[in-house]
């Protein structure tokens, strides 16, 4: 048991590293998933995922696979396409499924053009799915820093960010918050992604954002707790993917989003909210 | 004017360069208990929008000079159901004007929560889920936000639709009791009779506002049959609003007529609080 659970952390710097890294994300990116679930938008944060590529494979063209210049690439272009979609949905006729689906698809684009421009296939896959086993000092500080700014922003602004998801007319006519608000999400959306981009690339990082919230919404009918359930579904998923991916020299990123998959399916099925407790188990009803 | 709780100067609200209410002017006093009456599309809920500040004017202003507290209810809520909350945390969001983002909620907030929820008939319904609630329940849920919000100037925008005859009579027993408390207290409503019977004073749009003042004489016949000659639908090349088209209007003039302008008896200044 030992030798299975808990060896390979032990002895291994580089299982420490993802260990640590992937723990840090889940506890920014889960709450992050849970609004971005609660606002209909779990989607947007796939098309958010796929609108950093060009930036950070701007950063990889520019300066090869180093970290900061690919962070900020993929921050500015999260940013670009965060700022324009939701510009463009607040001010035009259009909304913002549209407007944010023209913005990801010109940028996803873009960006297989330009590491296609220098780049081999090999390196395309480390930007589409990351290298959690070998996260250097800089991705782990990185990470952390990320994940500190979100639970902070999170925590000031979330009587609004609530407000914003549940009643937003409500929050437009007691606050001007309403708008920045929206942004800022953005932000915190965009942020969180470029974080897990180093670790699980820009196609599953989305997984580990929406996959532990979309599970979570089947053990609870509360916001805040469904934030926690979510982290605890993130971290549980991060340490069975890492080990199943030792064990079983299988793929890091892609074993870590097929184990938030996993407890999403069970969940779906026998969650609290779930197919069997809502479906099949009542048969019997209270008196009036 | 110290009582003056809203003015309205010329004021314009619309879309796409139609004007969805055109030219109002007048007073809303402090304290006052006026009913917005109407066909569809004569931009009673775009007035209510226009006073909170959701909708900006094309022309004219409305000012809220005393700088009142304003609470709104709107027709079609933006409520999200579907979101996992409970009752008394939807009603706990009437504390933003007070609390803000990060004041603290008091004990006494707390108090005050639970019971806007008893004022409303919902005592017990505190840990409900909002998609477990019936239509009624969650208007009721929505007033007792407006009660928490304990705002000077409460607008309500069709709160009696899809509402049982019971829920109509506790809701119209609130509205007086905030009229009671010398609150101004504006409502959409369609029912004639309701309008009548529970509001003294009343504001006929039809577009153009028709006419303002003591709900007798402004839902009298004459009024209501000129109202209800409005024309529902924009004509896409009707031309420009010219300032002077209106200066220079009077009384008779079907089209642009400003009621309130004119008899004495209709402004809701001349008449006895």
């Amino acid at each position: 048991m030992y030798d299975f659970l808990i060896a390979p952390f032990v002895e291994f710097g580089f299982m420490q590293r993802a260990l640590a890294g992937s723990l840090l994300l889940s506890l920014g990116a889960c709450p992050v998933g849970v609004f971005l679930m609660l606002r209909r938008m779990s989607l947007t944060g796939d098309a958010m995922a796929h609108a950093i590529l060009p930036g950070a494979a701007a950063g990889f063209l520019l300066f090869g696979l180093q970290i900061v210049p690919m962070t900020i690439g993929g921050l500015v272009a999260g940013a670009i396409v965060a700022i324009g979609a939701g510009a463009i949905s607040r001010f035009t006729v259009q909304r913002e499924d549209a407007s944010m689906a023209a913005f990801y698809l010109i940028s996803l684009a873009l960006g297989v053009l330009i590491v296609s421009l220098r780049g081999s296939s090999v390196d395309l896959m480390h930007v589409l799915f990351g290298t959690v086993l070998a996260l250097s000092n800089d991705a782990l500080t990185l990470i952390a820093l990320i994940s500190a700014i979100t639970l902070v922003v999170l925590a000031i602004f979330w009587r609004a960010v609530v407000a914003e998801c549940l009643d937003p007319l409500f929050l437009r006519s007691v606050s001007r918050l309403g708008p920045p608000v929206h942004f800022i999400f953005l932000g915190l959306v965009v942020l969180n992604l470029v974080g897990g981009f180093q670790a699980l690339g820009t196609l599953l990082s989305v997984g580990l954002m929406i996959l532990p919230a979309a599970a979570a919404r089947f053990w609870t009918a509360r916001v805040g707790p469904m934030c926690a359930i979510a982290v605890v579904i993130g971290i549980a998923s991060c340490v069975a993917g890492l080990l199943m991916s030792y064990h079983a020299a299988l793929p890091s990123g892609p074993a870590i989003i097929l184990s938030a998959g996993a407890i999403y399916l069970l969940s779906t099925i026998f969650g609290t909210r779930g197919i069997f407790n809502t479906r099949v188990r009542h048969h019997r009803h209270r008196t009036a | 004017m110290a009582d003056a709780c809203l003015r309205f100067h010329d004021l314009t609200l619309g879309y796409n360069s139609h004007p969805a209410v055109h030219h109002l002017n007048g007073t809303v006093r402090t304290g006052s208990l006026t009913a917005i009456v109407g066909a569809n599309g004569s931009g009673k809920s775009t007035l209510m929008k226009g006073i909170v500040g959701v909708l900006k004017p094309m022309a004219g202003s409305c000012i809220n000079a005393s700088g009142a507290r304003i609470a709104y209810l709107p027709q079609q809520s933006e409520l999200d159901r579907s979101f996992p909350t409970r009752v008394i945390d939807l009603v706990t969001l009437g504390l933003w004007p007070r609390r803000g983002l990060l004041g603290r909620h008091t004990r006494e907030d707390r108090d005050k929560v639970v019971s806007a929820l008893k004022a409303v008939g919902l005592e017990g319904f505190e840990n409900r889920a909002l998609d477990t609630l019936s239509g009624g329940q969650l208007q009721r849920t929505l007033f007792a936000r407006v009660l928490v919000q304990d705002a000077d100037l409460i607008l309500l925008d069709e709160p009696f639709n899809a509402v049982d005859a019971r829920t109509v009579g506790d809701l119209i027993e609130l509205i007086k009791h905030w009229h009671a408390e010398a609150r101004t207290v504006m409502v959409v409503a369609h029912d004639l009779d309701l309008v009548r019977t529970h509001f003294p004073e009343a504001l006929l749009l039809a577009r153009q506002p028709i006419a303002w003042g003591d709900t007798r004489e402004a839902l009298s016949t004459k009024n209501m049959m000129r109202a209800r000659r409005f024309d529902e639908a924009w004509h896409e090349d009707a031309p420009w609003c010219e300032p002077e088209d209106h200066q220079h209007d009077h009384a008779g003039h079907d089209h642009h007529g400003h009621h309130v302008e004119e008899p004495a008896s209709q402004r809701p200044d001349s008449q006895v609080a």
